[in-house]
């Protein structure tokens, strides 16, 4: 059996009956990380013996006629933001380079009840800032279909370990596109959940308003499964909505009567990439073709929401990193002159230049004398971008668009540019902004083979509808199934 | 745009330790984010309630009442400094 190769409704299955044991399967995928992770750079650390150990417990449980849970021995790349107990959740950044969590989050506790395993901790772009994931301080992350590319991010290493087939499931975060904007760069299903879907218990903290933990796997089933097992409520979470969990994976072969396509004409404005122009408006003719109702509709105040989002997430992380102390945990700087000075100098250390930008912009937004002009005035434009979202899924079911207006660009093409590098997020932060759930799913190649995503959004707690949405159009193509060769 | 003392200041308020250079390139970056966040002036905001929060959420309480905490040894575990029982830090009173 191709394991690597294989979804993870094939590699149940094969569990199931036997043709394959859960160790046989964490041990593909670890010879895989062996022989190519270095080539991809996807994990920050790889959890050998514990994924072993996890997957044998698996087995044990199995032939013992032990109740197994909802992913029992499918391994899962976790992005290294996320607490995992015992093992280093760095953040990819130095201040954290050292940091072992005494506890783990709440969607790692959720993993393990699920009997799955945990095989590594993926990279990201420092705290979780950045598109490309060329922010991280530790390692470069190369995309697998052309690893002159990025990996798009920030949850760039979750979704590179997916597309190259070094774990067939993976978890990330999205505070503006991170879970999206990788998935469509890298070739798989990526999902941002609705806000208070998923706990954000044990998640570092990037803009608490609009963080949001979520699926990536190859193919929509995998990406409802991964879903159903790590979202509901936890009261260790403020902002966890406690509403019932849908068996998502077991409606997401049902087609959708009726469904009412709105295809967002904002998305596809000045600078969109003709490759990805063609591919989500043959997208959208796959939903006609199945007899969908497909119809223009404008969110206006698109235009508005890069600025709204850097201004309110910068504000967020201003306030979310100013724990970083050197005091309870993190790095310390060796030369200080006093308590001040230390927290300082640790800080300067501690943070790369994107994070620093971003908590200089943050602070400067929630300063006195310009608060007003600038953070609260971010979150008047939200409520109208919500509202926009309001407006227009009154009369659709799903919205639909580009992830992103172009293919991974190369790595260092925009790093020093940050302004287009935060335009490059304009399809996929307004939903964030909302609150509302969204699925990237592969539509297609752009002219050099790079893959392309298509977007649908829906509103809030209605990923049951999208993932039945985006497994109709996935179940027509089989963009899902082309795997990157790489050496 | 942002003079280098403004810059200064913030770096102050943000407990950054930014080199010169440092301060000059973030202070041209901001300045240029700044440009364009500016963009946010032409709506029209004069009836609209600020949102910070889209969750419908509200007050989350829980009981008040005792539950089990990280012991000590596992709070300081990863302490750049500390003497066992507590997180050690500078002196910050002089001539205490």
């Amino acid at each position: 059996m191709d394991i690597t190769g294989s979804t993870t409704g094939q590699l149940l299955d094969a569990m199931q009956d036997g043709t394959v044991s859960a160790v046989d399967v964490t041990q593909a995928y670890l010879d895989e990380i062996s022989a190519h992770g270095e080539t991809i750079g996807a994990f920050l650390s790889v959890n050998s013996e514990g994924s072993l150990a996890q997957a044998a417990e698996v087995d044990r449980k199995r032939s013992a006629g032990e109740a197994l849970g909802k992913l029992a021995g499918l391994p899962v790349a976790v992005k290294d933001n996320i607490c995992t107990k015992g093992l280093s959740t760095t953040c990819a950044s130095r201040m954290l380079e050292n940091f072992v969590p005494p506890y783990d989050a709440h969607v790692t506790t959720q993993l393990q009840s699920a009997d799955a395993v945990i095989i590594g901790k993926a990279n990201l772009d420092e705290f979780a800032m950045g598109s490309s994931t060329e922010n991280s301080a530790l390692k470069v992350t190369r995309n697998p279909w052309n690893t002159d590319h990025a990996p798009g991010g920030s949850s760039g290493g979750s979704a590179a370990a997916v597309g190259a087939r070094l774990a067939p499931l993976g978890i990330g975060s999205d505070t503006g596109g991170s879970i999206r904007q990788p998935a469509s760069f890298c070739g798989v299903v990526g999902m941002k959940p609705t806000y208070g879907r998923v706990s954000r218990y044990g998640l570092v903290a990037f803009a608490s308003s609009l963080d949001q933990i979520g699926p990536f796997a190859t193919d929509v089933t995998g990406t409802a499964r991964l879903l159903e097992s790590i979202a509901g409520y936890d009261a260790r979470d403020s902002t966890s909505v406690d509403q019932p969990v849908p068996n998502y994976s077991a409606t997401v072969d049902q087609p959708l009567e009726g469904l009412r396509v709105g295809v967002v004409s904002e998305f596809f404005g000045d600078g969109i990439d003709s490759d990805v122009d063609s591919s989500v408006r043959a997208a959208i003719d796959v939903y006609r073709s199945l007899g969908a109702e497909v119809s223009e509709v404008s969110l206006p105040h698109t235009k508005y929401a890069v600025a709204t989002y850097y201004l309110i997430a910068c504000s967020e992380a201003s306030s979310n990193l100013a724990r970083y102390d050197g005091v309870h945990y993190g790095r310390r700087a060796e030369q200080f002159e006093n308590m001040i000075d230390m927290y300082a100098a640790s800080r300067a250390e501690g943070f790369g230049p994107e994070v620093k930008r971003r908590i200089m912009l943050g602070v400067f937004a929630l300063s006195e004398g310009y608060s007003d002009q600038y953070y609260l005035k971010a979150l008047k434009v939200r409520r109208l971008i919500r509202n926009d979202f309001d407006t227009a899924l009154e009369n659709v079911d799903v919205l639909a668009g580009p992830t992103c207006p172009t293919p991974a660009f190369k790595i260092g093409e925009l790093v020093d540019d940050p302004l287009q590098m935060y335009l490059s997020d304009i399809c996929t932060i307004s939903a964030n902004l909302a609150g509302i759930p969204g699925v990237s799913v592969p539509a297609g190649f752009s002219s050099n083979a790079l893959p392309i995503g298509l977007q649908l959004l829906a509103g809030p707690f209605e990923e049951e509808k999208l993932l039945r949405a985006a497994r109709m159009f996935e179940r027509e193509t089989d963009w899902h199934t082309k795997r990157p060769t790489f050496s | 745009m942002l003079s280098p003392e403004d810059v200064q200041k913030v770096a102050t308020l943000a407990r950054l330790k930014l080199s010169e250079e440092e301060l000059e390139q973030i202070g041209q970056q901001l300045g240029g984010i700044l440009d364009y966040v500016a963009v946010l002036d032409e709506v029209d905001v004069s009836e609209v309630e600020p949102m910070a929060h889209v969750a419908d959420v509200s007050n989350a309480f829980r009981a008040d009442e005792t539950r089990p905490s990280l012991p000590r040894e596992k709070s300081l575990s990863n302490a750049p400094k500390t003497d066992g029982k507590y997180f050690l830090v500078p002196q910050i009173l002089e001539n205490a």
